[in-house]
């Protein structure tokens, strides 16, 4: 019953009136941007980290918990709508609420997307208060080494084992290793790879990173191939509320979606992706309706938006009991406690209960906002996407620069920003997966502090890395995940299941 | 994916996989130079210059894979693109770089980087665009010295205000 009483005491501390208001504007704000098109919910709360700065700390995470859950509505809105998925887990969204809307079911679709990430998104949450207890009892007996073998099974895991090709994807982890490298050395204070720039001693800051490869990249790629003709802006027509029919089809795909997405969400396995295509995929096999589905089908919005949101929750599970970001968007969350010298983990549970909990509270409080401030305020979110394409995307730009020449108005860090843009614009265009950059540059350090502490420990032996009976496990569990692509790349795999 | 881009064809060189194959490995070669300037003070362990090198032995193999890859024509196939609009924000961003640089002041440089890429996405009316561009920023500058409290970088249109 603890889990009831710290869930009790983190209400508490979430409807201070102060804290309502943030969880609102989080909400307001994280709806606004993720409702833009190419904005996702990681380059959400990477825009809007500045704006919460000048917070104590609860508050701004009580606010970017409203961002985090409004960036994912938004992004679906704008899947329904114009067809263009902010990242990979609204495709399959997309995929029918799109045609949908084509029908002038535009509203029925927006309302089975709403109420179903606020159903899967209420049931994951309660899974993960109670999950997180429970892991974080078993992390705190982790070593340095344990940590280390776990981070090394995140990065295989997010890098190679899900995405379209394993070479690719660890290409993009090494370069954000590289990146992470950049810097003093916190064990023995020497520089490396600053060549001699004071500015880059202090590494590279990750919003820096993640607006220059999201935001800047986004437009560059999407300027360069604006030749082929954009997608329209589908009207929504008819009634905004769903029949008794949409409600019936709909609530068994709801809770489906939550069984697939908060699981594989909260394994260290990367991505809501998977999730969001199986879920799609089952509800094709299972519905009374299979002639509807590539034309339109509810079932298929329903599914898959609830299985997003599920395993969005379910990605918090890693981040707040083990400190492991396992999507771009839970790195920018990292980032944001970070910016607190905050480290989520087993310790953050037992030093700030408060604030831990607080938070877990604010998800539910920001999942009921959305369902009340949404349907109503679809009006307004149509009209931000009827802004004109070139004053859309220069806004977006004046926007991820702003965050940056407000915090390091430097040559230096504006150059930097530029370059990841040109970085993220060639690696969309040559297909590499860009979330495992962030994650690299996040993990990649903490990884090494805790190799170096392990072996420390161990007075040099690497053997400690396979005596600790978890830390060989897990490290067990990376090479096969680092393997099995390969072995089975004759087999069909995962993505087979995309058409 | 439908073009009528060269890379469609299997089993031919693609030159761009090439290239970013020896990209990678030269990161790699500067981890690596770079490695060497370091001195290992741990006793026991590892030192700073250890994670430098594991990671340059990884760009490596990775490089490799990557050739192979090029060499093979397995990259997946690329839609044409514009570079005209591409070079268009990056001129943007280096004149509100510069701007910056030389003290010109938050509004002129976000005026700037608007204006470009405005155009860049297909307007041509750069006069109507530099005043929405003017008035937007001078908004957001205002907003953010006086309700934020975060100081922007200052040039002789913040002076004025």
């Amino acid at each position: 019953m603890d889990t009831f009483a710290a869930l009790a005491h983190g209400m508490a501390v979430a409807v201070q009136p102060m804290n309502l208001l943030y969880a609102l504007i989080g909400v307001f704000l994280g709806t606004a941007v993720g409702v833009l098109p190419g904005i996702g919910p990681a380059l959400t709360v990477a825009l809007l980290l500045p704006v919460t700065y000048k917070l104590d700390p609860g508050g701004s995470l009580i606010m970017f918990a409203g961002i985090y859950y409004g960036g994912m509505y938004g992004g679906s809105t704008t899947a329904i709508l114009i067809n263009t998925p902010g990242e990979s887990a609204s495709m399959a969204t997309a995929l029918e609420g799109n045609k949908m809307a084509k029908a002038g079911r535009g509203g029925p679709a927006l309302a089975t997307s709403a109420i179903g990430s606020f159903v899967a998104g209420t049931i994951a949450t309660i899974g993960l208060a109670f999950l997180a207890p429970w892991l974080v009892d078993f992390a705190v007996r982790f070593g340095p080494e344990d940590y280390f073998a776990l981070m090394c099974v995140a990065f295989v895991t997010v890098s190679a084992t899900f995405g379209d090709s394993p070479i690719r994807g660890l290409t993009s982890l090494f370069i954000g290793l590289t990146l992470g490298l950049v810097g003093i050395d916190k064990l023995t204070g020497q520089a490396r790879l600053a060549f001699g720039v004071p500015e880059l001693l202090d590494g590279v800051e990750v919003t820096t990173l993640a607006v220059g490869l999201f935001a800047l990249g986004e437009a560059l790629y999407v300027a360069s191939r604006r030749h082929h003709g954009e997608e329209k802006l589908e009207p929504v027509r008819g009634s905004l509320w769903m029949t008794k029919e949409d409600w019936k089809r709909s609530w068994k795909p709801w809770l489906r979606g939550t069984m697939f997405g908060f699981p594989i969400g909260a394994l260290p396995a990367g991505g809501a992706e998977i999730p969001t295509f199986l879920s799609y995929s089952t509800e094709k096999r299972l519905t009374k309706h299979p002639e509807e589905f590539g034309k339109g089908a509810i079932e298929g919005v329903a599914g898959p938006e609830a299985a997003n949101n599920a395993s969005a929750a379910g990605t918090l599970v890693p981040l707040l009991t083990l400190g492991l970001p396992t999507s771009a968007t839970a790195a920018m969350m990292l980032a944001g406690f970070q910016q607190y010298g905050l480290n989520p983990g087993p310790l953050l549970f037992a030093e700030r209960p408060d604030l831990v909990w607080g938070l877990i509270a604010s998800l539910f409080i920001a999942n009921c906002m959305l369902l009340v401030l949404n349907l109503p305020l679809v009006g307004l979110w149509v009209r931000l996407l009827a802004i004109p394409q070139p004053w859309l995307y220069a806004g977006i730009l004046v926007f991820a620069t702003m965050g940056t020449i407000a915090a390091k108005p430097s040559v230096v860090e504006l150059s930097m920003l530029a370059g990841f843009g040109v970085l993220g614009f060639l690696m969309r265009r040559f297909d590499f997966p860009i979330a495992p950059v962030v994650v690299g540059l996040i993990l990649g350090p903490i990884a090494e502090s805790q190799l170096r502490r392990a072996l420390a420990i161990s007075l040099g032996d690497p053997m400690t890395l396979l005596q600790s009976p978890i830390s060989a496990t897990l490290l067990g569990i990376a090479l096969l995940a680092l393997l099995a692509p390969f072995v089975l790349k004759g087999l069909g795999r995962f993505k087979a299941n995309e058409d | 994916m439908t073009s009528g881009d060269p890379a469609q064809w299997p089993r031919r060189v693609d030159r761009a996989g090439v290239v970013i194959a020896a990209l990678l490995a030269g990161l790699a070669a500067v981890l690596v130079f770079d490695a060497r300037g370091l001195s290992s003070t741990a006793m026991y362990g590892m030192g700073p210059e250890a994670m430098p090198v594991v990671i340059a032995c990884g760009l490596g193999l990775l490089a490799i894979g990557n050739l192979i890859d090029a060499l093979r024509g397995n990259l997946p196939a690329r839609e044409s693109a514009d570079p005209v609009p591409v070079v268009l924000i990056l001129v943007g961003l280096a004149l509100l770089i510069a701007i910056i640089g030389f003290g010109g002041g938050f509004i002129l440089a976000t005026s700037a980087l608007f204006v470009t890429t405005s155009a860049a996405f297909g307007r041509r009316a750069i006069l109507v665009d530099s005043i929405i561009a003017l008035v937007m920023s001078t908004l957001i500058y205002l907003a953010f010295d006086r309700l934020l409290t975060l100081s922007l970088p200052t040039g002789p249109l913040e002076r004025l205000l």
